[in-house]
C-alpha cells in the first residue's frame, strides 16, 4: 500500500514537472550539459584542452578576418623573412649558411602550424576556448554535484539522528550546528581548505561538503521531529522495527523530496562557491581547469580587448546555473504542490 | 523575559567554547607553520626555532588553548604574527571600512526588496509577477564574480563612471562618492533577488489570511490593506531576515574587497588565512561568533515585540 502511494507521489510529481514547458526546456539543457560532462570525463571530447592549437588569442571563427597582433609572429614562416643580396653581403654568417642548414637537418624538426581561428577563439597560449569551457564544465559540475551529495549525506544523517533521538544527542548536534553557523562561512571554508593542505579537486569537494551541510541539517531535523510522532512511525515501532530501520527506511522516504530540492539548490551554490574559491587560489589547481579558473584568467585579457573567453564562460556557465536554478524552482513546486505558486 | 534573556546568554558559552575549539584545532593541528613564512627568504633552523618560541608555538597545546581562552575573556588578542600590529587596533581600523560598503548594501537591499516584493505579491499570478520571480532566479544564479568582472570592466574602464578600484583611507565622503557606489551596485545585483523572493512569499502568506478579507469587507482601500495590514504583519519575518544579515555586515564580502582593493575585514580574512596569522583569525572568528549570537537573540526579542502572540520559551 505504502509502496503504491509513494510511487504515485513520484509519478504525479514527474507529471507536474513535465507539464511545465519551462521545466522541459531546463531538463533538455541540463541533460545536454551532463552529457557533455560525461563525454568529457570519458575522454570523448575536449581531450586536448591543455594544448595550444591556435595562435595566442586566436580569433573566434566569426571574426576570423579581424587583425590579431598577438598572432603575427606565430604566423610568420621562415621563407617570408626578406633576405636579399645586400643583406647577405653585410651578414657575417652568410658564408656559413650551408653549414648551418646541414647541421640543422641532423635534428628532427617539427613545424608547428597553429590555426589562425578557433570556433570560439583561443586564450593566451592558443588553447581552444570551447574545449576549455567543456573540460571546465566537467570539473565544475563534478565538484558541484559531488560536494552537494556529500553535504546532503552529512546533513541528512546528522539531522535525522538529531531530530529522531532528540535528548542529549540532539543537544550535542545542535551545539555542533550552532558552532558551524556562528563562524563566518568563508573563513570556515578557507580554514578547512588550508587545513586539508593539498590542492586538488578532491579537496574542493571535501571543503564545500564539510561546510555546506548546515541548511540540510536544519531542514531534515525539523522534519524528523514532526514525523517521529506520526502514526506510521508508531506502527513501525509496534511491529518491532529497529531504530535505524525506522529512521532510514520508514521516515526518510517521506522527507526525501525536501532533500532532493536542497540537493539541487546546493549544486548551484557549490558551483558558484567553486568559482570564487578558484579565483582566490584556494580551489581547483591551475594545471587543471574549471569555470572558476577560466574567469580568473579573463581579467587581463579583457583589458587587451580579448573578450571571447569571458563571453564563452559567462554564457556557458550562466546558462547551466540559471537552468538548474529554474529547474530547482519547478522541482520544488512539483514535489510540494501545496506550496506551489502561492 | 529577563529569565529568558539570562538563559539565552548563558547558552552562548558552550557555543563560544565550541567555536574556539574548532578554530584552534583547524589552525593549530592542521594549519601550516607560520614561522616558516615569517623566517623570510633564507630560513635556517635557529631562526625558525626562535620565531616559534617567540610566538609561543613551542608551548604544549593546553597552554596555548588556555592563552586563547584568556584572550577571549579579556578581548585582547595580542599582536598580529605577520605584521606585529595590535589586533584590536587593526580590526578597529578595518571594521568601519567594511561597514561603509555593507551598510548601503543592507539598506538599499531592504528598501528595494521590500517595496518590489509588496508590489509583485499584490499582483501575484500575473505576468509581471512570474517574470520578476524568474528574473530573480536567474539573477541569483549568476556568480557574483561574473558581475564583478563585467561590471568593473564596463563601468570602471570602458565608461569610466567609477574608479576601477581603490580606497581613500579615512575620508568617508570621498569613499562614499567615488569608491563605494560600484561595489554596492554589484553586490545589490546579487543580494536583492533572494531577499525579494523571500519577502514576496512572506507578503503572499499574509494576504491569504482572514484579517485581510475582513479589512476589505470593512471597506478599507487596497492601499491601506496592503500597507497598514499586510505589510505590518509581514514585517515580522522580514525584520527577522534583516537581523540575521547583521553579522554579514561586519565580515563583508571578501571577494568584493579583494577585487576593489578595499582594506576591510573580508580581505583581512583572506590575508590572515594565507599567512596563517592566528591572532587575527582568532579575533575575527570570536567577534563574528559573538555578533551572530547576539543578533540571533536580538531577532527573537524583536519578534516578540513586533508580534505579541509569539511566546519566548
Amino acid at each position: 500500500m505504502s509502496q503504491n502511494a509513494s510511487q504515485s507521489f513520484w509519478r504525479a510529481a514527474g507529471q507536474r514537472l513535465w507539464r511545465d514547458n519551462l521545466a522541459k526546456l531546463c531538463i533538455v539543457v541540463l541533460v545536454f550539459y551532463f552529457g557533455l560532462a560525461i563525454a568529457s570525463k570519458l575522454g570523448l571530447v575536449a581531450t586536448d584542452w591543455n594544448r595550444g592549437t591556435g595562435v595566442s588569442f586566436a580569433n573566434p571563427s566569426f571574426i576570423a578576418d579581424e587583425p590579431n597582433p598577438f598572432g603575427k609572429n606565430s604566423q610568420m614562416k621562415p621563407e617570408e623573412v626578406p633576405l636579399d643580396a645586400e643583406a647577405r653581403a653585410v651578414d657575417p654568417l652568410a658564408p656559413y649558411y650551408d653549414q648551418i642548414d646541414q647541421a640543422a637537418k641532423a635534428y628532427p624538426q617539427v613545424e608547428e602550424q597553429r590555426s589562425w581561428t578557433l570556433p570560439l577563439g583561443g586564450d593566451k597560449w592558443g588553447r581552444n576556448v570551447l574545449d576549455k569551457a567543456i573540460k571546465g564544465g566537467e570539473v565544475s559540475i563534478t565538484v558541484g554535484v559531488l560536494a552537494a551529495l556529500l553535504a546532503v549525506a552529512i546533513g541528512t544523517v546528522l539531522g535525522a539522528v538529531s531530530g529522531y533521538f532528540g535528548r542529549w544527542i540532539g543537544d550535542l548536534l545542535e551545539w555542533f550546528y550552532s558552532i558551524f553557523t556562528a563562524m563566518p562561512y568563508f573563513l570556515l571554508v578557507l580554514a578547512i581548505a588550508g587545513a586539508l593542505g593539498t590542492k586538488g579537486i578532491g579537496t574542493v569537494i571535501m571543503v564545500l561538503g564539510l561546510t555546506g551541510w548546515t541548511s540540510v541539517y536544519r531542514l531534515v531535523r525539523a522534519e524528523y521531529i514532526k514525523q517521529r510522532s506520526r502514526e506510521y512511525v508508531q506502527a513501525a515501532n509496534a511491529i518491532g522495527a529497529s531504530q535505524s530501520r525506522m529512521m532510514f527506511v520508514h521516515i526518510l522516504p517521506n522527507v526525501s523530496h525536501l532533500i532532493l530540492v536542497q540537493l539541487s539548490q546546493l549544486v548551484i551554490d557549490f558551483i558558484k562557491a567553486e568559482v570564487v574559491l578558484s579565483f582566490l587560489g584556494f580551489g581547483v589547481p591551475l594545471d587543471s581547469i574549471s569555470w572558476g579558473v577560466m574567469i580568473n584568467e579573463v581579467m587581463v585579457e579583457l583589458v587587451l580587448g580579448k573578450w571571447w573567453q569571458l563571453a564563452t564562460v559567462a554564457v556557458v556557465m550562466s546558462t547551466f546555473v540559471v537552468c538548474f536554478g529554474l529547474f530547482t524552482d519547478v522541482l520544488r513546486d512539483a514535489l510540494d504542490p501545496k506550496a506551489s505558486r502561492r | 523575559m529577563s529569565a529568558y534573556l539570562i538563559r539565552r546568554i548563558w547558552q552562548m558559552i558552550p557555543t563560544m567554547i565550541g567555536v574556539m575549539l574548532l578554530v584552534f584545532v583547524i589552525f593549530h593541528v592542521f594549519g601550516s607553520d607560520p614561522s616558516v613564512i615569517l623566517a623570510g627568504k633564507f630560513p635556517n633552523k635557529e631562526k625558525i626555532a626562535a620565531i616559534q618560541a617567540q610566538l609561543g608555538l613551542l608551548d604544549p597545546w593546553w597552554v596555548q588553548l588556555a592563552i586563547f581562552a584568556k584572550q577571549v575573556v579579556t578581548f585582547d588578542f595580542g599582536r598580529s604574527w605577520s605584521t606585529n600590529e595590535s589586533v584590536s587596533a587593526l580590526l578597529l581600523q578595518r571594521a568601519p571600512v567594511t561597514l561603509t560598503v555593507m551598510l548601503p548594501v543592507w539598506l538599499f537591499d531592504a528598501l528595494i526588496a521590500v517595496s518590489l516584493a509588496a508590489w509583485v505579491a499584490y499582483r501575484r499570478g500575473s505576468l509581471t509577477d512570474r517574470s520578476i520571480v524568474a528574473i530573480c532566479t536567474a539573477a541569483m544564479s549568476i556568480s557574483l564574480l561574473l558581475y564583478v568582472v563585467v561590471g568593473q570592466f564596463v563601468f570602471g574602464r570602458v565608461l569610466g563612471w567609477f574608479p576601477v578600484s581603490g580606497w581613500a583611507q579615512g575620508d568617508l565622503w570621498t569613499n562614499l562618492a567615488r569608491y563605494v557606489p560600484l561595489p554596492v551596485i554589484l553586490m545589490l545585483l546579487v543580494s536583492v533577488a533572494p531577499s525579494l523572493r523571500l519577502y514576496r512569499s512572506f507578503v503572499v502568506e499574509e494576504t491569504n489570511q482572514d484579517y485581510v478579507r475582513t479589512a476589505r469587507a470593512k471597506g478599507a482601500s487596497e492601499g491601506r490593506v496592503m500597507v497598514v495590514h499586510v505589510l505590518r504583519n509581514a514585517a515580522v519575518p522580514i525584520v527577522t531576515n534583516l537581523g540575521l544579515q547583521l553579522p554579514g555586515l561586519l565580515v563583508g564580502s571578501f571577494l568584493i574587497e579583494k577585487i576593489f582593493s578595499i582594506p576591510g575585514v573580508g580581505s583581512e580574512i583572506v590575508t590572515a588565512v594565507s599567512n596563517n596569522d592566528f591572532p587575527i583569525i582568532k579575533a575575527i572568528t570570536v567577534y563574528t561568533a559573538m555578533v551572530t549570537m547576539i543578533a540571533n537573540l536580538l531577532v527573537d526579542v524583536l519578534y516578540k515585540w513586533l508580534d505579541p502572540r509569539v511566546e519566548l520559551k
